[in-house]
């Protein structure tokens, strides 16, 4: 049961073989078991968890089953939960309790869904490693003297341990795909404007996207049919073509005609040679399904990470204002003045990764150099955007390897910020080109989970779909587990 | 290349000790090193991007949507009265 998908926990309930509140039961226990080991949840709220399966229970018996029907979901400590805790794991936000949900939280509760808990994160989702968490690190399921990656590192932890079948995430840079590669999880970030961002507490505003992080292809699918819609809260949601293919698109097992891109730049040396033999197979094994393997180019893809390390900062330091002490959050203690009471209590609310990248994006936009990095790192952007434009004039789909490396060990990259950064080498263009991308295991290196991610043009997440399910169709990767102990 | 982190924290409304600027100090200087290498980057004639699609901002209908939702969103602030979030004195 810790290891079940969708599909199976749907039977057992809709047989009447189980209920949601026996199976919401079923992996509370487990969390309670193992969770000292891991650190995946920062809040859990039982009597809630029990009281919404019981209304899921009760749903079922009078209407029928909705699309997510008594599923426990859980949800990264990022999005607005009404009447819960909600801290992005920051103590700025200790004790925060919002007065409504997230869009996506609305629409979980809406397709009967049961939430299940608050999961740990980086501080503002700003780190690689889930190790910037006010609640401490998130240790890897696989193994716990490593990261799991971040900075959905408690959702990725939460499913990859058998806590709950599937999990939200969200994406600035990397957040759900490398995650999802360091633990064994199909994980996808979704074409920018897909899911609303409401409620979503911003780090990014212009790179932000929330996505499903699940055990299967279709269970991913089946979650992000249900979160994605255009919304009036978020005047940068759009209208999401295709959204009923996407399940169809499930059952694809060949590759037939698809045409596949690799990109040169990312099969470097530098990248971990186990990683890269790894995804050479899959490569070899889709070519197996039917599919053509194209060499391709994406020239700027060596600026993507400074670009980055400009525009999201800048975002970051203009979203952050808004922890004032003054309307919710930490306040300090008795504060001379105005300036006081806000530069000393966002000194203390605020950890020492979050204020980096303050300091970083106020530099970058301050006087005399806002051109010079700001506007510089947005033309790049557009570069960067250009290239995977003219790259899908040739190709259908782009395959690379998520990460450079596989889960590091704790404490291994803390030291220097900048080599933290780069962990998110191949996964940090995409954001910044809206695009929608996705892990999906692909192997074992040395025992950890090695991931393989797709890239297609915006919108185009049925492709992703497609080839994901096909690969995942003719390989057992995504059926691999770790051992859990407490 | 030199930066003011004093200065630039005084910008970001962050307190910093002296202990931290040690720290920050040297590490800003190496981030901005690294993002520097944008400069040899080839971008005349090249428009920015501040939103990934080629959109415009949509117009919602002129009709009355927010409702008298004071006191919860009030529930999680530090200190208020009457309705008002409090602050120490700004005007002697």
């Amino acid at each position: 049961m810790p290891f079940s998908n969708f599909e199976d926990l749907q039977q057992r309930m809709s047989s009447g073989e189980t209920n949601a509140v026996a199976i919401a039961r079923q992996y509370m226990a487990r969390i309670q078991k193992y969770d000292a080991s891991i650190n995946a949840f920062v809040h859990l709220d039982q009597d809630s968890v029990i009281a919404q399966a019981q209304a899921s229970d009760e749903y079922r018996k009078q209407h029928g089953a909705r699309p997510l029907e008594g599923l426990p979901i859980a949800i990264k400590d990022i999005f607005c939960t009404r009447g819960e805790k909600t801290t992005c794991c920051s103590n700025i936000l200790k004790g925060f309790v919002p007065a409504y949900d997230a869009e996506v939280i609305r629409r979980l509760r809406e397709a009967g869904a049961v939430l299940l808990g608050k999961t740990n994160m980086d501080e503002f989702a700003m780190g690689s490693s889930n190790e910037t968490s006010a609640f401490g690190a998130v240790k890897n399921p696989w193994d716990t003297t490593r990261i799991p990656g971040g900075s959905s590192g408690g959702s990725a932890a939460a499913v990859a341990a058998g806590f709950a079948p599937a999990a939200l995430g969200t994406d600035t840079g990397g957040s759900i795909r490398q995650p999802a590669s360091l633990c064994g999880l199909v994980g996808l970030k979704p074409t920018y404007g897909s899911v609303s961002r409401r409620g979503i507490i911003a780090f990014a505003s212009s790179l932000d996207q929330a996505g499903p992080m699940t055990r299967t292809v279709s269970d991913n699918a089946s979650l992000m049919s249900v979160m994605a819609g255009q919304d009036a809260g978020d005047s940068t949601s759009m209208p999401v073509p295709h959204v009923n293919t996407w399940l169809a698109a499930c059952g694809k097992t060949d590759m037939t005609g698809l045409k596949i891109g690799r990109p040169k730049e990312y099969f470097i040396d530098g990248i971990d040679p186990e990683i890269r033999q790894r995804v050479e197979t899959a490569l070899q094994q889709c070519q197996d399904l039917g599919a053509e393997i194209i060499d391709i180019s994406l020239p700027h893809t060596e600026y993507a990470v400074a670009a980055y390390y400009v525009i999201a900062p800048s975002e970051a330091s203009a979203n952050l204002s808004r922890y004032d002490g003054v309307r919710y959050g930490h306040r300090t203690e008795n504060p001379a003045d105005l300036n006081d009471l806000y530069s000393i209590s966002r000194d203390e609310g605020f950890g020492e990764e979050v204020k980096r990248r303050i300091l970083t994006g106020a530099f970058a936009l301050s006087s005399g150099y806002y051109d010079a990095y700001y506007t510089k790192a947005q033309k790049v952007r557009t570069l960067i955007r250009q290239d995977f434009e003219q790259a899908f004039e040739k190709v259908d789909i782009i395959a690379t390897p998520a990460s450079p490396v596989t889960a590091f060990k704790i404490g291994e990259k803390t030291d220097d910020p900048l080599t933290m950064y780069l962990s998110d080498i191949f996964t940090i263009a995409l954001n910044l080109a809206g695009l929608p991308g996705m892990s999906q295991p692909c192997g074992l290196a040395n025992g950890l989970p090695v991931g393989l991610q797709w890239i297609a043009p915006a919108w185009q997440e049925a492709t992703i779909y497609q080839a994901a399910s096909a690969y995942e169709s003719a390989t057992s990767w995504h059926t691999q587990t770790p051992e859990v102990t407490s | 290349m030199d930066i003011d982190v004093h200065k630039i924290a005084r910008l970001a409304r962050i307190r910093l000790t002296d202990e931290e600027a040690k720290t920050l100090g040297p590490q800003l200087v190496s981030i901005i090193g690294y993002v520097e290498s944008l400069q040899v980057v080839d971008t005349e004639h090249v428009p920015t991007t501040a939103h990934p699609h080629d959109i415009f901002m949509p117009l919602r209908d002129d009709t009355v949507s927010n409702t008298d939702n004071r006191d919860a969103l009030q529930a999680s602030a530090p200190a208020i009265d009457s309705g008002l979030y409090t602050v120490p004195k700004v005007i002697e």
